[in-house]
Parts: C-alpha cells; sequence; structure tokens
C-alpha cells in the first residue's frame, strides 16, 4: 500500500512538474512578447464597446463597480453600460437606478433566474461590436479597457481577451492566500494564452467581439460556471482568447473560508462539469493545446491535490502515532531527544521532488507578479497560499466531484448571499 | 497546430530533473551506507581485538579491563540501521543488519564471560522483535529499553529482528529460549522469556538488582551502551 501510494505520488509529481516545466519554457519562448504598460496609450481609433454588469444582491459594492467603469479612459460616447439586476431582494435597483441618468447607462430588472439570463437579457440589449461583463463586486482599472482594445486591434482574429485580476484589499489569511493565487493566475493564464489554451474567460471585464455570440449562440446555464463554457465553446471553434496581463481589474474576494469554500465548490464543480460536457475536445489535434494540455492539466490538479492531502495526511498520521508509541513505552520525557547526526537527516526521492515543485510554483508566484508590475515579490501570501490550498482545497475539490456525480448543483445564489 | 517538439522537449526536461532527483538520492544514500559498512567494520575489528584480549585476560587482572575492550559504537550502529531500514530501501541494508546481529550475539557471549571472570553487574537483556507486520508492542518496547538503557548504564540490550530467523545464529537464539513470531516482542532477562511489552517499572521488578546500581558505583569501568531501539 505504502509501496503503491509512493508510485502514485511520483506519477503526479512529475504531471505537476511537467506543468509547470510546460509554462516556463513557454514564458522563456515568448517572454518578449509580454507587455507591461504604464500610463495611458493611444488607440488609433476606439470601437464602441458596451459592458454589461449582471448584479444579484450587490448593493454594497454596485455603486463602486459602475463608478470605476464610468472612470474609464475611454471615450464616453463609445463606452455604454447596462446594468441588469437579476431580482435583487435588497436595495441593488435603487443603486442601479441613481445612474439612470447617464446618457450611456441603461438598466433593466428582471425576475431571478441566474447570471447568464441576466448576461443574455444584456447581450440582447447590445448594439455595439464589442461587449464585455463585469461582476458587480469588481472594478477596474482606469486603463483597463484602452489595452484590452488594442490586443482587437492588433489582431483582427482575436476573439476575446481575458484581464488580469487581482485580490481587492486583502485583509485576512483567506485572502491573502487568494491574492497569491490570483498573482499566480496572471503568469499561467498569459502562457495559456500564448499556447492558445485559454479554458475561462473571467466574470470580471473579459471583453468580446459581438460576432462571438452572433456566431455561437448566447450564455448558458453551464453549471453556474458561465464564464468556463463561452471560453470552451469558443476553443471548440477554433475562437482565438488572449489575455492582456496590464488590464487590472480588482475583485472582492471571498474573506471567510465558508464563503471560499462555496466560491471554490462551484468553480471546481463547473470545472469538472463543463470539461464532461466538452470531453470530445480531449486529446484531439485539430483543437489544440486546451485539448492536449489545459484540460488534462486541469483534471490532473484536482487529482493531485486531493491525493496529497492523503499522501500527506497518512505520513503526518504516522508520525503522530510514533510519538505516542514513544510516550506509551518510555514516557513524556522521552520524546524531546533527537538525533543531530547528518545520517538521520532524511533525503528520500520524495522530498527532493516536492521541494521542485514548490519552487516550481513560487516561482511562477514571483513571475506573475513581476507580470503585475508588482515591486513586491515575496510576502507572506506565498505561505498563507501553501497553507490554505494545501489543507483546503483538497475538501471543495472531493466535494465537488461528489456533486458532479450527483450532479447537485452548487447554488450561485447562495453565495451571493452569503457574501452580501 | 500543436508544436509536438515542445511536449517532448518538457518531457525531458522533466524527466531530467527526476531522473537528478533520484540520483541524488542514491548518492547520499550509498554514502550512508558505506558509512554504516565502515562501522561495522570498525566494530568487528574492535570485537576481534576484545576476543583476542579475553584470551589474554588470564595473564591480565580485571582492572586492565576499559572502555578500549568494548565496542561503544554498536548502539549507534542500531540507532542508524533502524533509520536506514525505513527510509532507504536498498538490499544492502538487510546485509549490515544481519552482520549486525551476528556482533551482536559475539559481544553477548564475550560480555558475559568478562562480567563473570571479573565480577561486573552488568545486566543483559536479550530482545526480540519483528518487522514483518505492524507491531505496535515492538515499537512501544524499544521506547521502554532506550530509557532504561539511560537510565542503567550496566545494562546491555541485544535486539534481534524475528525475521532474520534464516541467519543461523539468530535462529539458534530463537529456539534455545523458543521464541515465537506470534509472542512478540519478548525479553530474556537470566534465561527466563518475558513476552509482550514491558514498561519500565516491570523489568526493575522482573530484576530487583537493577535499583541497587542507582547511584552508579564508582571505580566500576563504564559499560557503554548497546543497541535497543527496535
Amino acid at each position: 500500500m505504502e509501496h503503491f501510494s509512493t508510485i502514485v505520488f511520483y506519477v503526479f509529481s512529475f504531471l505537476s512538474v511537467y506543468v509547470q516545466v510546460f509554462f516556463l519554457v513557454t514564458f522563456f519562448e515568448k517572454r518578449k512578447s509580454i507587455i507591461t504598460r504604464k500610463g495611458s496609450i493611444e488607440l488609433q481609433e476606439y470601437p464602441a464597446v458596451t459592458v454589461i454588469v449582471p448584479c444579484y444582491n450587490e448593493e454594497s459594492t454596485i455603486g463602486k463597480t459602475v463608478r470605476s467603469l464610468l472612470d474609464l479612459d475611454y471615450p464616453k460616447e463609445k463606452l455604454n453600460l447596462i446594468l441588469v439586476d437579476d431580482g435583487s431582494r435588497d436595495a441593488t435597483w435603487e443603486a442601479i437606478k441613481s445612474f439612470e441618468s447617464l446618457e450611456n447607462v441603461r438598466t433593466f430588472k428582471k425576475e431571478n433566474g441566474g447570471k447568464y439570463t441576466a448576461l443574455n437579457l444584456g447581450i440582447e440589449h447590445t448594439e455595439t461590436p464589442y461587449l464585455g461583463c463585469l461582476d458587480a463586486d469588481s472594478f477596474v482599472h482606469p486603463q483597463a479597457l484602452k489595452r484590452i482594445m488594442s490586443y482587437f486591434l492588433n489582431d483582427d482574429k482575436t476573439m476575446a481577451v481575458a484581464p488580469s485580476i487581482m485580490v481587492h484589499e486583502p485583509k485576512n489569511i483567506i485572502q491573502g492566500a487568494q491574492k497569491a493565487e490570483y498573482d499566480m493566475a496572471i503568469y499561467t493564464k498569459k502562457m495559456l494564452a500564448f499556447m492558445g489554451g485559454i479554458h475561462v474567460t473571467p466574470g470580471p471585464f473579459s471583453i468580446f467581439r459581438k460576432k462571438v455570440f452572433n456566431d455561437l449562440g448566447n450564455y448558458r446555464h453551464a453549471h453556474n460556471t458561465e464564464d468556463q463554457e463561452i471560453a470552451l465553446r469558443m476553443q471548440s471553434h477554433g475562437y482565438k482568447i488572449e489575455h492582456c496581463p496590464d488590464a487590472y481589474v480588482y475583485t472582492v474576494s471571498p474573506n471567510t473560508i465558508i464563503k471560499l469554500y462555496r466560491q471554490r465548490l462551484r468553480w471546481i464543480y463547473g470545472f469538472i462539469k463543463n470539461a464532461f460536457d466538452y470531453r470530445f475536445l480531449l486529446f484531439k489535434k485539430k483543437y489544440g493545446n486546451i485539448a492536449f494540455f489545459t484540460i488534462p492539466s486541469g483534471l490532473i490538479s484536482v487529482a493531485s491535490v486531493i491525493f496529497l492531502l492523503f499522501f500527506v495526511g497518512n505520513k503526518v498520521v504516522a508520525f503522530a502515532s510514533d510519538k505516542i508509541l514513544q510516550i506509551q513505552g518510555a514516557g513524556f520525557d522521552s520524546v524531546h531527544n533527537f538525533h543531530v547526526d547528518w545520517f538521520f537527516f532524511n533525503i528520500q526521492t520524495v522530498s527532493f521532488v516536492s521541494i521542485i515543485l514548490y519552487g516550481l510554483v513560487i516561482s511562477s508566484l514571483f513571475l506573475g507578479r513581476r507580470m503585475s508590475g508588482s515591486k513586491k515579490l515575496f510576502s507572506l501570501d506565498i505561505l498563507y497560499f501553501l497553507f490554505v490550498y494545501s489543507v483546503l482545497a483538497p475538501f471543495w475539490m472531493m466535494k465537488a466531484i461528489y456533486n458532479a456525480i450527483w450532479s447537485k448543483e452548487s447554488s450561485w445564489a447562495l453565495e451571493r448571499q452569503v457574501n452580501s | 497546430m500543436i508544436d509536438w517538439k515542445k511536449y517532448l522537449l518538457v518531457f525531458l526536461i522533466t524527466a531530467g530533473i527526476f531522473l537528478s532527483a533520484v540520483y541524488v538520492t542514491n548518492y547520499f544514500n550509498s554514502r550512508k551506507i558505506n558509512e554504516l559498512k565502515s562501522i561495522q567494520d570498525k566494530i568487528s575489528i574492535d570485537l576481534l581485538s576484545s576476543e583476542t584480549q579475553y584470551a589474554l585476560l588470564e595473564e591480565l587482572s580485571c582492572t586492565d579491563v576499559n572502555n578500549s575492550l568494548l565496542s561503544p559504537e554498536l548502539a549507534s550502529l542500531a540507532d542508524k540501521i533502524d533509520f536506514s531500514e525505513k527510509n532507504i530501501s536498498s538490499s544492502d541494508i538487510v546485509e549490515l543488519k544481519k552482520s549486525y546481529s551476528l556482533l551482536e550475539i559475539k559481544d553477548y557471549l564475550l560480555m558475559k564471560k568478562i562480567s563473570a571472570r571479573c565480577g561486573f553487574k552488568n545486566i543483559f537483556i536479550l530482545y526480540f522483535y519483528t518487522t514483518a507486520e505492524n507491531c505496535t508492542e515492538c515499537v512501544k518496547q524499544g521506547f521502554a529499553l532506550d530509557v532504561l538503557r539511560e537510565k542503567y548504564p550496566e545494562v546491555r540490550v541485544y535486539s534481534f529482528d524475528y525475521n532474520l530467523i534464516d541467519l543461523s545464529a539468530v535462529k539458534a537464539m530463537t529456539s534455545i529460549y523458543k521464541i515465537k513470531d506470534t509472542a512478540l516482542p519478548a525479553l530474556v532477562i537470566d534465561s527466563k522469556v518475558y513476552t509482550g511489552f514491558q514498561d519500565v517499572e516491570t523489568i526493575e521488578e522482573i530484576k530487583p538488582s537493577l535499583k541497587s546500581l542507582l547511584p552508579v558505583q564508582a571505580g566500576l569501568p563504564k559499560t557503554p551502551e548497546t543497541s535497543t531501539k527496535k
């Protein structure tokens, strides 16, 4: 049994190192094409863009979200906002209505039907060649839209552009851990973009050509992760998705374990379900790296995080039971005896591999931070991240798999209520 | 569309990283095994010299019997072999363990003779354990004997892994004391077998003369520690 789990450990860690090395090789290959701009840029033209903001019980953040959109450095007559209240039960509608008087803002109120229905309502009222969405718990950097639009203008084939998402004012360990995670995602997302393998166009401020929805249809329910499904649908039709590392969007992240758990349960559940729905992509040459890299590596990471919990947990239990036997056999005082001889320093391939893997993960965090223009590379967030994700992530992943097998939906509405 | 060369290149880099990790591990572990071997060589030379000295002992007085006669490394070797057995997978370890058991038996026989001849108050404990099945009692017993050994330096513990029964000397020991693998751990004190976990207090009751050894009397040669750790 011990032997078997060690073999499984090597298989998973080999695959995980493989994924990290793949990103690194891509980075060294393409690092000259990573642009991080400071300050304002001028575009040769300013195409009209509509930004849809779907809201459900978000009275506290919606005002700030809309104001950040109004503050975008983009010609006012080219920027339209559609604010959709998806049947909120709090004062969201009143908050939205206060912007009604602005010329480029339109507001809609509908029966609660889920986020994708709110987005689709907005898409139906969109007349511009570009559209995007912004979750009502997120705020955009003033330069974000211009920078994103430059990707569309430089390449006719680019059909969607995802931004760099950052955690808005992290205040505790849970949010700090997410900050590290989001910073790392800036790097991995850009690498996936280079490979043509992006599998999610996030709710906070992904911008699309309207053509995408005209050709492929509107958002779907997609197990409450419509932003993953649309990206997979685009990939299955060979539509190019880009990532703009210097388009910053700040999102309010869950600040308690239970909120984070609910959010991730929905994400992972959605990922598994969507991956299953789009299983025809898997390992088909014509779909490119999404088929051979992104989806397989996502599934592997779910499996390895769960396995790692049991692997490490098993070792911790073994260590603890040995200590208990020592106390039973020899009394309390004996526990303090330990050897300083180098001989007793346990050198095992497992330890080396773990160190390499953690090293790769931490370096991808550094690269992400550098790409986001952050000056502070090292912070305690890294430790929070390693702790929170190795201890807690297995639980929402296991629950997500369980739910996926029994098709138990994770509730977006419940998550919203908890958040507000 | 898919850059297969890159997939291959990344595979080769990853494999390279893994092979280096395996190589480095093997390098350090073989150094450890070599260290064990050299300790063992030293002990066997020590024992040989002790035996030779014993043969000459009739011409020597007991006051000349000192530390140099005994093998102080035996205890630390036991700990190291025990650690290696758990953490290094190598067939060398089993071999090392076998020759260690032989050294123990030789040391035991020699020490018994020397104590009898010179009237030392050494107490000999033979300890049989098993690593084949999950013997938690054996682990506890190992820790208890460690404590006993620290408390009374005159106690010499010789531990034998029952699974080395294919070694004829160990087999002889087990058949002399009728040790069964179903009744482990087992202790032999004064030719009497005690099976199951015995805590320090119980052993002190079995051997009341232990108490008289506290505090250590001056003038007696300090007995080196021997293995206990399973």
